[in-house]
């Protein structure tokens, strides 16, 4: 199956009739921009269905201390730190590839791409290691 | 949806992600911050009760939150499922709604 590719240099496009290619032969569907795409997407989703839940515990505190420590002492629970820290990296990915976006979009420099995408990556990797390390 | 309306609502993604970006970056320092020798209400009460800084921050944070991930929610859903039109446009201003609903009386607990 002749699938769409993507890269640095152009070099055909349609060539032969039967493929799309749009540069040096990697697939759409393997290229870093793609993947970049897919973990925007998925970090969103998680964040945007996240939200409500969080915003729910945190406005227990109006019945009191009490109730959002009896919430709080459940996170101490490693599942939930794990899951927290997973949730601290999704936050930090859909940031840092929310600005490579918005460079992507905005400024001139779109060689740069594949950088930012590594750079946005770590980053966030970094927060969620952070996270981690102190929160257990 | 008019080509003007989505014009609108493309650059108020656009918009409301560039103020989150450093909120978020806010936000993350100070959970790390924050959970150094675990959490508890007293703690999180102490830091943002009264404070004008934190009920701002976070008054903004999901006020362009609610914003983000409403249209956000939409286009995820228009791309990736049949679900279109006004009636998905009508579910994405209601996400928005509870959202800020939600995210100020949070933030008012908290403050």
């Amino acid at each position: 199956m002749n699938r769409p590719t993507v890269g640095r240099s152009r070099r055909s496009i349609g060539e032969g009739g039967s493929r799309l290619s749009v540069g040096g032969g990697r697939r759409l569907d393997n290229h870093p921009a793609y993947w970049a795409f897919v973990l925007h997407r998925l970090s969103g989703v998680v964040l945007a269905l996240f939200l409500p839940a969080h915003f729910y515990v945190l406005a227990l505190a109006i019945e009191g201390e009490g109730r959002l420590d009896a919430f709080l002492s459940w996170t101490d629970d490693p599942w939930v730190k794990l899951s927290e820290a997973a949730l601290m990296v999704l936050l930090a990915v859909h940031m840092t590839g929310g600005l490579r976006l918005l460079a992507v979009e905005f400024l001139p420099w779109r060689d740069w791409q594949e950088t930012l995408i590594a750079c946005a990556l770590g980053a966030a990797l970094v927060a969620g290691a952070a996270f981690l390390a102190i929160a257990v | 949806m008019s080509a003007k309306t989505e014009t609108l609502v493309w650059l108020a993604q656009r918009i409301s992600a560039m103020v989150l970006a450093p909120l978020v970056l806010v936000h993350i320092v100070t959970v790390i911050y924050a959970i150094r020798g675990g959490l508890s209400a007293a703690e999180i009460l102490s830091r943002t009760q009264g404070s004008l800084f934190w009920g701002g921050l976070y008054g903004l944070f999901v006020l362009a939150a609610a914003i983000h991930g409403s249209i956000g929610a939409r286009t995820v859903i228009g791309e990736m499922t049949p679900w279109r039109g006004r009636s998905l446009d009508a579910a994405a201003v209601a996400f928005a709604v509870g959202l800020m609903a939600m995210g100020f009386r949070a933030v008012g607990a908290l403050t």
